[in-house]
């Protein structure tokens, strides 16, 4: 009566309890939410001094140095726990990405630990970022020779 | 002498656990076995130490709790014979840098969360055979460490899955003599690589349940010991998944174990300390054991009880490369205290 792999994986699938998804999303919802009217917020503060496009970079520059903060601080990766998404996919968790692997590989050097680490996570959304960059530049190029 | 039967080691002259400690950090001071540690680390960077790193961190740890085994055994760190110990970081670097202070004689041991029952294991097979006469058996997490090692940074923001575990920040260590008074170990199964192909690195215990399911098989096959003869089975960090999935594959079997408890479960408090589906590392059985196990053998409260560690033994490495995540378990057979066992003469 030997479990094999398949058996085995179906018994996993009914053992592991589910995401409560609702409320996953109500949060990542809602956080996401939050952090998209600040950017809001803070663009239309910038606004009164700025034009479009400069007060647009500086929301953006603002949002990181949060993030940044909050990070250092160990907030952001208390509320990642619980926001998921929410504060995953919004410019601030890119700066989480970037500056949490940056704390942690200090001990390891500056070249060697910060250096090298800091893209740990990052580096594959820039690397095909890049490269998707690429692909889409290249259609609308053929497009507009068409 | 000791006798051996199918994978199973029965100890002739059972050698005995003389004294143990266990060292725990916050979270584990905040569950049920708080109370019972002999030391909680307050801030479990040892920032205060001018601890830099980690795997510093978790080293210091180790220091502690064998400092309080050998109080308590009332011996110096010059006297001892031989250490096993282990960790979960890669080319076991918390006991090494650990015995570089301590200088004791030591093999390094890498069993990922089945460290506790491996080391101790191991030195009770080295203690009956009369190779050494002071053995320690030592082992530990950190959840910091491991975290950065086999996860993400601390700081980024990630959510858990519900079938991920918590890495204990824990240590535990055990001083083994070939006789005289302690809780005496029976005997000792080595287990054999399980692997059902889980892939998952966010479900362990489903990952180790095959592993422990057969240990603790074997172990009945070679004793013709049941489940009824034991106060309680312990496996090491199946939580809650991997628990829930044993108790479905040991009814399978025929073999039900009413009275299993697992470390992970035991080691928090699931409801209320946001550990997911439990505790796991090689400090979470280690701590359960001299925290729980090896009092309650002492005091008489428990007769008999079969201690088990469960191990994943993949790296970080095999797990990108889409490889299955192999499991293992160790049994120990621990019996109640010696001078208990006379005085009920």
């Amino acid at each position: 009566m030997k479990l094999d792999p398949k058996q085995y994986n179906k018994m996993v699938r009914r053992a592991a309890p589910r995401s409560p998804v609702l409320k996953d999303c109500l949060w990542a919802f809602f956080v996401g939410g939050t952090i998209c009217l600040l950017g809001e917020g803070l663009r239309n503060l910038y606004l009164i001094w700025y034009d479009q496009e400069l007060a647009g970079t500086l929301t953006s520059i603002s949002l990181i140095f949060l993030a940044a903060v909050c990070t250092m601080l160990g907030w952001y990766q208390k509320l990642g726990a619980k926001a998921g998404a929410g504060s995953l996919v919004p410019i601030t968790g890119f700066a989480n990405s970037v500056v949490s692997p940056a704390v942690e590989f200090k001990a390891e050097g500056w070249v060697t630990g910060v250096g090298a680490r800091i893209f740990a996570i990052a580096g594959p959304v820039i690397a095909f970022g890049t490269l998707a960059s690429w692909v889409w530049g290249f259609l609308y190029w053929a497009m507009n020779k068409g | 002498m000791a006798i051996r039967k199918e994978d199973t080691i029965i100890f002739a002259r059972p050698p005995v656990v003389a004294a143990w400690a266990a060292v725990g950090g916050k979270r584990e001071g905040e569950g049920p076995l708080g109370d019972a540690f002999d030391h909680l680390v307050k801030d479990s960077s040892f920032a205060a130490e001018g601890c830099k790193s980690w795997e510093g961190a978790e080293s210091l740890l180790q220091q502690k709790c064998t400092a309080l085994c050998l109080r308590k055994a009332g011996i110096s760190r010059k006297e001892m014979d031989l250490a096993f110990a282990g960790d979960l970081q890669a080319q076991c670097t918390a006991s090494n840098y650990t015995m570089r202070q301590l200088g004791m004689p030591y093999a390094g041991v890498y069993g990922a969360c089945s460290t506790m029952a491996e080391t101790l294991g191991l030195a009770a097979c080295f203690a009956a055979a009369g190779y050494a006469r002071q053995t320690l058996a030592l082992t530990s997490s950190h959840f910091c460490a491991a975290e950065r090692q086999f996860r993400t940074p601390l700081d980024y923001g990630g959510k858990r899955t519900p079938t991920a575990q918590w890495t204990a920040t824990a240590a535990g260590a055990c001083l083994i003599r070939p006789d005289g008074a302690g809780v005496p170990v029976l005997s000792v199964t080595f287990g054999r690589v399980r692997d059902l192909e889980i892939r998952d690195i966010n479900n362990m215990g489903a990952a180790m349940m095959p592993a422990a399911a057969s240990t603790i098989l074997a172990y009945f096959s070679a004793t013709s010991a049941g489940p009824e003869d034991f106060d309680a089975i312990l496996t090491g960090d199946l939580g809650e998944v991997g628990s829930q999935l044993l108790h479905e594959e040991m009814n399978r079997q025929g073999c039900p174990l009413p009275n299993h408890r697992d470390c992970g479960c035991l080691l928090y408090d699931i409801t209320r300390q946001h550990v997911k589906a439990g505790g796991s590392g090689a400090g979470c059985s280690a701590a359960v054991l001299c925290t729980l196990v090896l009092p309650r053998l002492r005091s008489g409260e428990w007769k008999r009880v079969l201690f088990l560690s469960t191990g994943a033994l993949m790296s970080q490495t095999t797990y990108l490369q889409g490889e299955s995540i192999p499991g293992i378990a160790h049994a120990v057979e621990l019996g109640c205290s010696v001078e208990e066992k006379e005085g009920a003469k």
